[in-house]
């Protein structure tokens, strides 16, 4: 199958692959980019393991064509520490015992990367909603909602410093 | 040296052992995106394998056709049932005693059963090679109702199993049953219920449902033709069962074979058994002598892989007039679909369900389990459970209300006249189970204060007195008793292999230790809960020991994970081995302060002169002495080896109340609250025993809520995705309170029972009670799940409940 050329910034770095149009993003960057972090659960975007950054907006990449992104900017699980440091939900999650399986994490971590930009000081009820499109199997959820908490504290406090 | 000298509660804090809420060891790699995951593994030169699947349930294979699919490039090869009969590989035995096609062998028995395999450079062009393949069926007639599989006319569904009057569970008496197996004493209880005043039955379906670990099941399989060795990295709950099956169907010898299970997204039961696509992708590697991955889609994993539940149950109970059970009978008719894949112990085709006198000092009892074949996938696995004691628990617990309702008598009350007593226990069940500690009584009346019991009622019967209401208002109540940890390998063994399980300690010269053993972690942190066992018995910093499981060429052999059999079984052998370790290092220590062994004291994690505080040497000094010069006549070295056979079985239990408000107009079922109570025994890490114990209530909310697997007259799978399979979202997901009791089991060496799978076991029984207790005001005893709002707005309807 013909390939296109395709220009993505992930993770703060530019990456230039030729494509077949047909592959999802989550293959591209599992596959082709060796960022496994993402997972694959569903196929059909209601499990949300597979949720990436896309320009500022969380998508599930495995109902995303690579090609689609063309000149977009991607972050992933892999690019939310900085220089080896914990982004606050990493945090979050590891202390508030938000993980088990650690299957849905990297999706749920980048989701509530966004929804804490999106909304930075929500209720409990805002951050059930907010995470509704990442399904987890293992946790039930409260100690999710604590680590996003943990997480909003934590950014509003270094806002206000 | 200036050493700070700390006092042994500060010591005993830093090795962070048993009791403390440690933080997980797993949670660096998961939380940067760096797990291991069966489709995270690339090898040079893999291949990618897809499956071609049957459109019907029950049909003929006329003909297939490879040549378009051959014709694709990119395509390396496309296997059949015929392919693989050359090496007898076309069928496999299940772990039930049947056997299962591997590629249907001239017939399919159900919808989405494995036909050809596809093998192709990577996974879309294997995709594109499944379209290709051209399967013609002749349809036959479909079966999907146990019942109506049991008429004298219905089809026959195994034909190869034709002429067999006896399966591996004794005589069949129908074409299309598999097996009856009993427990308990008929004659007993039929005389207890003669003689007994008052009688209730109540019939229930516990729905077919699906475990759905959010990762599907997958593998990569690579032979080396040159040296003959086969490597697969699995989704396998149990690796080293996952070894001797592969050797044994392949003829590769177990020492040439090495089984992976890395990380796994999940289990929950569905990845005990081994499928199809497992075997395929062995295969192919043989045969194509290059690494071949298969990770099947979440249509495949719902569709075809095991499994659960499916049991038609009647139960009876015979009591007196104040309500004290005298006998249990119940008849359970169990629909395994096309082949007996159920995972479970050998010796019992139904599992542990003779749990089912529950929490009850019950006089008599008796139950029989009849397996069916039907035109439905395989599978009848422990979905976070114990072998079939959701169902047991289920079944009494309903049973135990429908009494209470018949009489009158408030739900706890009636508990209360029959819970086996504290003083009886180990007490042995009807059924034959030695139970090993509980204290029922005390824990029930826990839960009831805390959520202020009477004032609910109170609250309920005002709701009740006013028509106006918008709500109904339900309070479900559970005391259920689990039977964990299999198992005794007199009694409990897989194709031959007694269920022990196993651990290795090596602890290094510097002090430093590794742990290796024969289960494996889906999720509960092993690698965090395992090391705090050693760090208490050893006194050794749990954050300096290292716990390696999954891999078979370095764990000893184990029976896996599942079946909450890691604390009660692995765990145990981590501390016999444990304590071999500390029998050595105490006759080095003695031999290093020169005294004899029994003037040592053992404290935190060091062995002291008895009297002489200033004379002591810690387990570090051991391990380095031990590498440099151990006593005359000891093998230099620390470590130990321990296979550990339990003498029974552990008995968790818990007590949870949940109070449901039933909106008359929509049906929709409110979870106000829910509050658990467990009794795991000694508790040793309180933050996971908590997180396992959300878990495992959210999996049990979304059976009872809302899982099932319908299929229509021609054995369609109904809802097959995510978009129709129920897991929930924490916008649906109740607040969970927990709570505990502790009552060691005296026969574990650390006293534990196990947990992961109480809150699953206990809740889903607890939904139902609650819900039906809504309506228990209008004579409603029992309805059946999965409770949605549609079922619960036409039980509203039919009751003129509704507004």
């Amino acid at each position: 199958m013909a390939k296109k050329l395709i220009n993505v910034t992930v993770n703060g770095k530019s990456e230039e692959r030729a494509v077949e149009p047909r592959t999802l993003l989550v293959h591209f960057l599992r596959e082709d980019l060796n960022l496994t972090g993402a997972h694959i659960g569903c196929e059909t975007s209601h499990c949300g393991a597979c949720t990436v950054d896309l320009d500022g907006k969380s998508v599930k990449s495995c109902t995303h064509l690579a090609v689609q992104c063309d000149g977009a900017t991607v972050t992933t699980v892999e690019g939310l520490a900085d220089k080896g440091v914990l982004h606050a939900v990493q945090e979050g999650f590891y202390k508030e015992h938000g993980l088990q399986c650690g299957f849905c994490t990297p999706g749920m971590l980048v989701r509530a990367y966004r929804f804490l930009q999106e909304n930075p000081n929500p209720t409990e009820d805002e951050i059930r909603v907010g995470m509704s499109g990442n399904l987890c199997r293992c946790t039930g959820y409260q100690n999710i909602v604590k680590a996003v908490q943990f997480a909003a504290r934590k950014l509003q406090a270094a806002t206000a410093a | 040296m200036s050493a700070v000298i700390q006092s042994p509660e500060d010591r005993e804090a830093s090795l962070a052992g048993i009791g403390a809420s440690r933080l997980r060891k797993e949670d660096a790699r998961f939380i940067q995106g760096k797990g291991n995951y069966v489709d995270d593994i690339k090898m040079p030169g893999m291949l990618h394998m897809d499956i071609v699947r049957s459109p019907i349930a029950h049909g003929r294979i006329k003909r297939i056709n490879k040549e378009a699919a051959l014709a694709i490039p990119g395509v390396r090869a496309v296997l059949t049932a015929d392919d693989l009969k050359p090496l007898k590989l076309h069928w496999m035995p299940t772990l039930a005693g049947d056997v299962a096609a591997v590629l249907a062998d001239e017939k399919v028995h159900f919808q989405m059963q494995e036909v050809a395999v596809v093998i192709a450079d990577d996974r879309y062009i294997a995709a594109d090679g499944v379209e290709a393949v051209e399967v013609e069926y002749e349809e036959l007639p479909v079966v999907i109702d146990p019942y109506a599989a049991l008429a004298s006319d219905a089809p026959v569904l195994r034909e190869d199993l034709a002429g067999k009057t006896a399966g591996a569970h004794g005589p069949r008496d129908h074409h299309n049953h598999i097996f009856t197996w009993e427990a308990g004493d008929r004659a007993a209880a039929d005389a207890a219920f003669a003689a007994a005043p008052i009688k209730v039955e109540q019939h229930m379906h516990y729905p077919r449902v699906h475990p759905c670990p959010l990762e599907t099941c997958g593998c990569v399989a690579s032979f080396d033709p040159i040296r003959g060795d086969l490597t697969t990295y699995i989704t396998s709950q149990a690796p080293h069962v996952v070894r001797t099956v592969v050797s044994m169907l392949s003829g590769i010898p177990e020492s040439k074979v090495r089984i992976v299970s890395p990380d796994i997204g999940g289990g929950f039961g569905n990845k005990v058994g081994i499928y199809p696509g497992y075997v395929c992708a062995i295969v192919s590697s043989i045969v194509l002598g290059r690494p071949v991955k298969w990770v099947e889609d979440r249509i495949e994993n719902i569709s075809s892989t095991a499994f659960a539940r499916d049991y038609h149950m009647d139960g009876e109970l015979a009591a007196t007039e104040d309500g004290k059970i005298l006998g249990l009978r119940v008849n359970v008719l169990a629909d395994h679909g096309a082949f007996d894949a159920c995972a479970d112990p050998t010796k019992f085709p139904a599992g542990l369900f003779h749990i089912c006198s529950g929490s009850y000092d019950i006089g008599a009892a008796h139950c029989s389990v009849k397996g069916v074949y039907t035109n439905k996938a395989p599978g009848g696995v422990a979905y976070r459970c114990s072998f079939r004691v959701t169902e047991a628990v289920y079944l009494i617990e309903r049973m135990v209300d429908v009494l209470a309702q018949r009489l009158n008598i408030d739900k706890a009350e009636i508990r209360r006249r029959n819970f086996i007593r504290k003083e009886q226990f180990p007490y042995t069940s009807p059924f034959g189970f030695e139970y090993d500690s509980g204290d029922y009584h005390t824990a029930l009346q826990k839960a009831l204060d805390a959520v202020d019991y009477p004032a609910l009622r109170a609250e309920q019967a005002a709701k009740r007195a006013d028509p106006n209401s918008p709500t109904l208002m339900g309070i479900g109540l559970v005391s259920f008793t689990e039977v964990v940890g299999a198992g005794p390998s007199k009694m409990c063994d897989i194709l031959g292999v007694g269920m022990f399980d196993s651990c290795e300690i090596r602890i290094h010269p510097t002090g430093s230790a590794i742990a290796r053993m024969g289960t494996i972690t889906q999720g509960q942190g092993h690698q965090t809960t395992y090391a705090q066992i050693i760090a208490t018995e050893l006194g050794i910093p749990s954050e300096v020991i290292q716990v390696e499981e999954g891999d078979t060429s370095t764990a000893p052999y184990g029976l896996g994970t599942y079946g909450s059999r890691s604390t009660p079984v692995a765990g145990a052998a981590i501390a016999m081995a444990a304590r071999k370790i500390h029998a050595k290092a105490r006759k080095i220590a003695a031999h290093m302060l020169e005294v004899s062994e029994a003037d040592l004291d053992w404290e935190v994690d060091r062995f002291k002169v008895r009297g002489d505080d200033s004379r002591f040497k810690t387990m570090a000094d051991v391990a380095w002495q031990s590498y440099h010069q151990p006593p005359a006549g000891l093998e230099p070295g620390l470590e130990a080896v321990h296979y550990y056979d339990p003498p029974n079985f552990t008995y968790p239990f818990g007590m949870y109340l949940c109070v449901v408000d039933i909106d008359r107009a929509t049906g929709e079922s409110k979870v106000r609250r829910f509050y658990a109570l467990d009794d795991c025994g000694t508790r040793i890490n309180p933050m996971i025993i908590e997180g396992q114990i959300h878990g495992g209530l959210t999996e049990g909310f979304a059976v009872a809520m809302g899982q099932q697997m319908p299929f229509d007259a021609q054995g369609n799978l109904m809802g097959n995705t995510l978009m129709d399979y129920f897991l929930p979202t924490a916008v649906e997901t109740p607040k969970w309170e927990t709570d505990y009791t502790v009552t060691p089991s005296p026969h574990h060496p650390l006293g534990a029972k196990g947990v992961a799978e109480s809150p699953h076991v206990g809740s889903i029984p607890t939904f139902t009670s609650a819900v039906v207790d809504a309506f228990a005001h209008v004579g409603v005893t029992h309805l059946d799940m999965p409770h949605t709002s549609f079922r619960v707005w036409q039980a509203l309807r039919e009751h003129g409940l509704a507004l």
